[in-house]
């Protein structure tokens, strides 16, 4: 790719071959007040598959507890616990957090030529906070837990035992580490761009970092506000939403939907960010209708913020609010439905290798296609009724955020693990990793779909017996999604077994992390990189762009 | 065909229910229709254009106005469509006709209370008339619950400080199940009711006599049903468990220590007072949460309750 860069060696640059950001650090000590964004994207990282693990344990536990329609392995009050902290851990110290804060603090100034983030010392902040957030959290576990699910509805939480309130002050601290996050790359994305690097020549990872970023620092405040009104109430009896009190518990409904519906968009936003990166490289073509996929993003971040009503048709809101909330909800379907058709055309006429990172791609098409197209029942107020609060709702937004997030950070995983470390997994314990979370997905998730068609509501210890065969076989199916998980976790660790062996550009990328040595040197590149080209432009003879201006 | 439709929605059994079962049917079609060709181009894709050598070469198409286009319009006509079926099918649900029976529910953890404009109330199970508009209006006592028939497709949230409301028409006589939809804790999925859809005849003699089976049973087995259906069983185990409140497993007879260290019997008049008046007398070590039961079960009920309770060695 000599044609890519202009080589501008820049004097004290100069590093040592076989020195990278991973053996420069040296002692814990470097690695904890570092401020390259490298390694606190690694820190952020392990962080997160730490609390993966934990919350998919959980989940099998679940899972078994299901199996039969009374008592099999824990008591109802366990159960309770159990299933808020799925929720609560897996959205707030996993997803969340996933591809912005660990793929996306690694990739995202490497893709724009940039030696680290516009607010280092910020990123770093935002870390540690992140983890005093997951302390606390794991100590409302310890001292009495919580029962309340991940939605901390009023008056329930307000009033039953345990300890609601260093959770929800666990959520109120997470959101600052989201929302530094989120002003560190819109900051980055203005001010760090490679020279010749416009706006339209960002990979479209890096628009949808934008989208999401605008959505952490806008929705995240709300629920900063919402807990700590909740925690007030709790401590002081300050009537907010408890009506004995003179509050309104429907008001709770509001403020917290205000943030999790946008938030539903920071966590989906970045699946198709790395979907954007994987489905183009690995066909092999310029992706289809980039502006469409850019101006989506935006799209999606505005539009979903004036639908979170629709998580409260049956709550009691207005018939009117409740229609309009339903039709902007149809309105938001549309651009996610966009991105789909145009990562169809991408693959037309391409050059398709069926790698892992594009089998995650495509997994993630059928599942996230499975996830949005079922949401119009949901969206449709009137069959919404009869869903709602039942595992329709419950396989429909883990295919959204499994079968889409999760699939995709997955995708992105093993898209960049030969940058982050510099060494290539067993590619065909990669596929058949792959097959396996594919198939066990479906099997658990899709049997819920007719579960709660069915009438089985949601976060239900016992239940009828004719449900039994349904949730023995989504439970079956837990177990080889789990298997397909556990292999992945093997062989992924497995790769720190050999020395490295991954090249710079090992599929092909056109995107400017793929310049840099795998894994990087500590200020990512010893040249400064100017852009000649597109993000995706895969022609061989490619007319360059016009002539930057370098600036140093 | 029609097993296959039972397999993924219930029977349908108000008059609500058949336009919402078509909404849904018709998205499915919609969604079988998008799905199939999504799928079925990644395919078709993948093989046709599977890579065969590294160095092939692509063409670079970016971009096509009119494909764009049609792609965003058309669905969006399709949803505008599916949006208007589906706020006319809430529509309908929202306001019931004005000739419709009035029934009052209040839920509590972990009960249902049902209440007839003549004053009389029932626990856990009800009796409505066939082809006739049933009106529920409703209001918690605690947390949030939600009234949720899946036989009628309706559902709304049971809310503290307000009132909600949904209504009904069945169209067959027969037994309905009732879920508490809204997580409430530890009884949540105990939560459990039961509508009784009669016949014009059956519900009016209901209506006055009660349950005829009941009269005649005895006290022990009457006494084992309430245990059942009353939501006894939410809380008091009958294998010597611990539940939320003492298992009821030998415990005729004994003597227990209340909160205030005091020593009760329990016997005939311990037992009444505790269904009347529960909070008089807190077993140690057990939180006061019990519902009071007054007016809610007949005097004979609570006496087949103390024959059971003495049966139960």
């Amino acid at each position: 790719m000599a044609d890519v860069l202009t080589a501008n060696t820049l004097a004290g640059h100069h590093h040592n071959p076989g020195e990278n950001y991973l053996n420069s650090p040296k002692g814990l000590m470097s690695w904890l007040g570092t401020v390259d964004h490298k390694l606190i994207g690694i820190m952020y990282l392990w962080s997160i598959l730490f609390f993966f693990f934990v919350a998919g344990i959980l989940a099998l536990l679940l899972r078994i507890e299901l199996l039969t329609p009374k008592q099999t392995i824990m008591t109802a009050e366990q159960y309770n616990q159990v299933f808020t902290l799925h929720g609560a851990i897996m959205v707030f110290l996993f997803i969340i957090p996933s591809v912005p804060a660990a793929l996306g603090n690694f990739v995202l100034p490497l893709m724009l030529g940039a030696k680290d983030v516009a607010f280092p010392r910020l990123n770093l902040l935002s870390l540690y906070i992140y983890w005093v957030g997951a302390l606390m959290a794991v100590g409302s576990i310890i001292f009495g837990g919580i029962d309340t699910g991940w939605t901390f509805y009023t008056p329930y939480s307000t009033t039953t035992g345990g300890a609601v309130s260093l959770m929800t002050m666990a959520v109120f601290v997470l959101g600052f580490s989201s929302i530094f996050t989120g002003v560190n790359f819109v900051a980055t994305i203005h001010k760090l761009r490679a020279p010749g690097q416009g706006w339209f020549q960002l990979p479209l990872f890096v628009w949808s970092m934008y989208a999401t970023a605008l959505i952490q620092i806008m929705a995240t405040p709300v629920l900063g506000i919402t807990v700590l009104l909740l925690f007030m109430e709790r401590m002081f009896h300050i009537g907010i939403f408890d009506p004995r009190i003179g509050g309104d518990p429907v008001l709770f409904q509001h403020f917290f939907w205000f943030y999790s519906h946008p938030a539903v968009y920071i966590m989906i936003v970045p699946g198709f960010a790395i979907i954007s990166e994987i489905i183009p490289v690995f066909s092999k073509k310029t992706i289809f209708g980039y502006k469409a996929i850019a101006f989506s993003s935006v799209a999606i971040a505005i539009v979903g913020f004036l639908v979170w009503g629709h998580h409260m048709f049956v709550s009691g809101q207005s018939t009117l609010a409740g229609a309009i909330f339903s039709f902007l909800t149809f309105l938001v379907a549309i651009p996610s439905a966009v991105k789909v058709f145009n990562w169809l055309a991408t693959m037309y006429r391409g050059s398709i290798d069926l790698s892992t990172p594009m089998l995650y791609a495509i997994s993630f098409l059928m599942l996230f296609s499975i996830g949005g197209l079922t949401g119009i029942y949901l969206g449709a107020m009137a069959v919404d009724v009869h869903l709602h609060d039942t595992y329709f709702i419950v396989a429909h937004f883990h295919y959204v955020m499994m079968g889409g997030t999760v699939i995709a950070f997955l995708g992105g995983l093993h898209y960049w693990w030969p940058k982050m470390f510099g060494r290539m997994y067993n590619e065909r314990l990669g596929r058949i990793g792959c097959a396996l979370v594919f198939i066990g997905f479906n099997v658990t998730f899709f049997t819920q779909f007719i579960l709660g068609s069915r009438g089985m509501p949601r976060r239900y210890y016992n239940y009828l017996d004719q449900f039994q065969p349904l949730h023995a076989f989504s439970t079956f199916g837990s177990w080889i999604l789990g298997s397909g998980l556990f292999l992945t976790a093997a062989y992924l660790l497995a790769t720190f077994r050999k020395p490295m062996d991954a090249p710079k550009n090992p599929w092909g990328g056109k995107t400017l992390e793929w310049e840099a040595d795998s894994p990087p040197i500590e200020h990512n590149f010893d040249f400064e990189p100017v852009l000649k080209h597109g993000p995706y432009d895969f022609r061989p003879e490619r007319p360059k762009l016009d002539e930057p201006v370098t600036h140093h | 065909m029609n097993w296959f439709l039972h397999l993924v929605l219930p029977r349908q059994s108000s008059t609500l229910a058949p336009n919402i079962d078509n909404l849904f049917w018709f998205i499915t079609l919609i969604n079988i229709f998008f799905f199939v060709l999504i799928a079925g181009l990644i395919i078709l894709f993948v093989k046709k254009y599977r890579r065969r050598s590294p160095d092939e070469i692509t063409p670079h198409i970016t971009h096509n106005q009119k494909l764009e286009i049609a792609w965003s319009v058309l669905p969006l006509i399709l949803l505008l469509f599916i949006f208007f079926w589906g706020f006319h099918g809430y529509v309908n649900a929202q306001v019931a006709p004005a000739n419709a029976i009035e029934i009052q529910i209040t839920g509590k953890k972990w009960v249902w209370q049902f209440e007839y404009p003549d004053g009389m109330r029932t626990l856990n199970e009800f009796h409505v008339p066939v082809n006739r508009p049933v009106r529920l209006v409703m209001n918690s006592e605690d947390v949030i619950h939600s009234f949720y028939v899946p036989g009628f497709r309706i559902k709304k949230d049971v809310v503290p400080g307000r009132y909600t409301e949904e209504w009904f028409q069945a169209t067959e006589p027969g037994v309905y199940q009732v879920f508490c939809a809204e997580y409430c804790g530890k009884g949540h999925s105990d939560m459990l009711s039961k509508i009784h859809v009669d016949d014009e005849a059956t519900y009016k003699k209901w209506l006055v006599e009660g349950d005829e089976e009941l009269k005649k049973m005895p006290l022990p087995e009457l006494g084992k049903l309430v245990h059942e259906n009353r939501g006894c069983a939410t809380c008091h185990a009958l294998d010597g468990t611990r539940g939320q409140g003492p298992g009821w497993k030998g415990i005729w007879g004994t003597m227990e220590t209340m909160q205030d260290g005091t020593q009760i019997k329990v016997d005939e008049n311990y037992i009444r007072e505790s269904i009347l008046e529960p909070q008089a007398h807190i077993v140690r070590g057990y939180e006061p949460i019990m519902p009071t039961f007054k007016g809610l079960l007949r005097d004979r009920e609570i006496l087949g309750v103390i024959e059971f309770i003495k049966g139960l060695k």
